[in-house]
């Protein structure tokens, strides 16, 4: 599907008329947070994006090189707080990556159980806030129910709902409780139909496709120039999928498939992340059913010092490439972590794909970002 | 004084008394609409809505009443105050204006009673009707009121000195005009089967069954008119799935960004009382109005009618809250198209075809 072409400025207007500046946030309810864009109205028609970042940026990079390297496990929360344990295990791969050694098989399943659990949430609350920014106000409430069910889960392994910190350099910080198991089980069989019921609501709705059909329209080469990954880039096309192609933490000894769409726009963006709700369902119940025995943590002797050097790890966060770049000095503490978060480039996109549509297509574009403030200003 | 006057007198007694009590009553449901829609939107959603203040939250609209009375006032600098002040007065004053000339019952009072030996006849101005003013160009009236009410959004829009309220103002006016064009020629059809443009008349117009058993509302006569004025209705009341005059995603708040206090609360309880009006448009077009079983009976007839209209008006009302609980809102630009490009001509087929059935199969 092309993007239609749409006459801007003098073109359009005929030249006697001006143009409307308009501050979208930092308090806007569609920003989620505090994103600020500067945009420019033509009567309805956007025709200039200019975001502000930077209100919620807490130096965590910088706080990080003053810590050691376990200290800095729970900033790595509050970047993405949709999914913290994804964060967690970016940050702990890298430096297991930097350290030369590997998690035991029975922790690497158990990351993945947390992640993939954490994934789902995060796609849940995506889809229902989505789908309140676009109108529909009930799905949201669906999606909540679900989610808090999960975060029921991540409270009873990890004791924190949000910011979980539970993964440790070498493993994580505690075996699975016992009726975990089960509990989880349940949730598992009776997740499936639930999606269902929102694909009802949504997915096959007239209003729906055409709120978001052809509207942030990003063509994979568009995607590739911007540096775009996640759940954005596979609905446009792109077989790109670090779990698949970069296989860390066992995600090679699951049975599953890349979510991927041609669409290049809203829509694809939401079936995309419908379909990897299901897909990470599917993972969590092959991780239980196949869980190895063994230990949860390699044991590690005295302070921990990673030799001198530089490593780059990056997973596929629920909203794109998470990547940490970090650099040691051989001492306790990082002499530099940056981190490559995926919506930060993944918000590069939001002027190509509004300017020239409407004001109400920008909403849409911007939801289909998956916008997550602190990640995006550390 | 002569005979007659004290007839009169009776009557204007009788039509002001009516006037009061329908008032009093109508604003008792606005306030209390706003609680089921919250009430209904939770049982959909899957949590309780307000059920603190009161058994069930019943005292819930009185708190809300009380907390947007103790609220700052706030003129913001530059508005244009004139229009700023004027616009939800304009507002809720079209609103409550539909109402007049709906018919909720057919005979509400007597028409001769014995009070102090003398007999005295209600039957002047339709006292005794359930209807405020039985107009005889009703419809006409009831689209010049709503075309009113487009200025007090325009206003509010405009006097706020916001841009989302003027984004907000100017949606509003499109859509609205262009939706009350499709709801006008909606009920062309209508008011030639009827030949009249009296309310009261269309509603009498629907009694009867057929087979015993289907009622003869318009509904299911002008089943075409009948789609195309709820779309179109749903449109002119600015809620879901078009409730982007308002919608708090792309606009804030749309037109009433900038009122606080009372005048937000007057907005508020506009919209509400455009949706009954709305909705009772609907039942008296399309479901019979205050038509049902044993409206002809003795003693019920006084009551009965009025009930049957509340009950249907009511069950109109859930659609608006159901539709809301479930659909996404549309696109400005998107809505604009289907009224000026499907709805309208639709209509106008519907005016094609009406004479024509008429002819061959007569009246129904």
């Amino acid at each position: 599907m092309a993007q239609p072409e749409i006459k801007l400025g003098e073109e359009r207007r005929g030249g006697d008329t001006e143009t409307m500046e308009i501050n979208m946030g930092p308090q806007h309810p569609s920003t989620h947070g505090v994103f600020r864009a500067v945009v420019e109205l033509d009567g309805e028609t956007v025709v200039k994006v200019v975001p502000h970042l930077g209100y919620l940026h807490r130096g965590i990079e910088k706080i990080a090189e003053n810590r050691t390297y376990h200290q800095i496990i729970p900033l790595t929360d509050r970047l993405d707080y949709m999914a913290g344990a994804s964060n967690n295990l970016g940050y702990c791969l890298a430096v297991e990556k930097l350290l030369g050694i590997e998690a035991p098989p029975r922790a690497q399943f158990i990351r993945v159980i947390i992640t993939e659990l954490s994934r789902i949430s995060s796609h849940l609350f995506w889809a229902g806030a989505t789908a309140h920014d676009l109108g529909a106000m009930t799905p949201f409430f669906y999606m909540v129910r679900e989610r808090e069910q999960i975060l029921f889960f991540l409270e009873m392994i990890t004791g924190a709902r949000l910011t979980p910190s539970f993964f440790r350099i070498g493993g994580v910080a505690m075996d699975l409780p016992p009726e975990f198991h089960d509990e989880c089980m349940k949730f598992i069989k009776a997740f499936p139909p639930r999606v269902d019921e929102y694909e009802a609501l949504l997915t096959e709705n007239v209003i729906w496709k055409s709120r978001t059909k052809g509207v942030g329209y990003l063509s994979a080469e568009d995607c590739i120039a911007l540096g775009i990954s996640g759940p954005m880039a596979r609905a446009a096309g792109i077989n790109w999928d670090l779990r698949k192609n970069q296989p860390y933490s066992s995600y090679d000894k699951f049975d599953f498939k890349a979510a991927i769409y041609n669409g290049c726009d809203a829509y694809d963006r939401y079936r995309v992340r419908m379909m990897e709700m299901r897909q990470s369902n599917e993972i969590v119940r092959q991780a239980l059913e196949g869980l190895p025995e063994g230990d949860y943590s390699v044991t590690m002797k005295g302070a921990l010092k990673p030799p001198a050097g530089e490593v780059y790890k990056a997973i596929e966060a629920p909203r794109g490439e998470l990547g940490f770049y970090i650099i040691s000095d051989g001492t306790v503490q990082p002499f530099r972590m940056k981190i490559r978060a995926p919506t930060f480039v993944n918000l590069q996109s939001l002027a190509k794909m509004s300017e020239g549509r409407l004001f109400s297509d920008m909403v849409a574009s911007l939801a289909s970002v998956d916008l997550v403030l602190a990640e995006v200003d550390r | 004084m002569p005979e007659s006057n004290l007839d009169l007198i009776a009557s204007v007694i009788l039509v002001l008394v009516k006037i009061g009590v329908f008032f009093a009553v109508f604003m008792l449901i606005l306030a209390y609409i706003t609680l089921v829609e919250r009430r209904f939107l939770g049982f959909f959603q899957e949590r309780y809505g307000p059920n603190r203040v009161g058994w069930q939250g019943l005292l819930q609209p009185i708190a809300d009443g009380i907390k947007m009375f103790m609220k700052e006032e706030i003129t913001v600098s530059g508005a244009n105050k004139a229009v700023y002040i004027l616009a939800p007065i304009v507002f809720v004053a079209a609103a409550l204006m539909t109402f007049v000339v709906i018919p909720f019952g057919d005979v509400i009072w007597p028409a001769t009673m014995e009070i102090g030996g003398r007999v005295y006849n209600f039957t002047l101005a339709n006292a005794n009707r359930g209807v405020i003013a039985d107009v005889n160009v009703a419809v006409l009236v009831i689209f010049a009121i709503s075309s009113i009410a487009i200025y007090g959004l325009i206003m509010a829009g405009w006097g706020s000195n916001n841009k989302y309220s003027l984004l907000g103002g100017v949606r509003a006016s499109a859509v609205m005009i262009s939706y009350e064009l499709a709801a006008a020629l909606a009920i062309i059809g209508i008011i030639m089967t009827t030949g009249s443009m009296s309310l009261m008349d269309i509603v009498i117009h629907q009694k009867g069954y057929w087979f015993g058993v289907i009622p003869k509302w318009f509904c299911f006569k002008q089943p075409l008119a009948f789609v195309l004025f709820l779309i179109a209705i749903f449109a002119e009341t600015g809620r879901t799935p078009f409730d982007f005059t308002e919608c708090e995603n792309e606009i804030v708040a749309g037109y009433q960004t900038e009122y606080s206090s009372m005048k937000f609360a007057l907005f508020y309880l506009a919209e509400y009382g455009h949706i009954l009006a709305a909705s009772a448009l609907m039942v008296t077009f399309f479901f019979g109005g205050w038509q049902g079983p044993f409206v002809d009976a003795p003693v019920l007839k006084y009551f009965l009618p009025i009930i049957y209209f509340c009950i249907k008006t009511s069950i109109v009302v859930f659609f608006f809250i159901w539709v809301r609980a479930t659909y996404p809102r549309f696109r400005y630009d998107l809505l604009m198209k289907l009224g000026w490009k499907f709805l309208l001509p639709a209509t106008l087929v519907n005016i094609l075809i009406t004479p024509v059935l008429m002819k061959i199969f007569g009246d129904l």
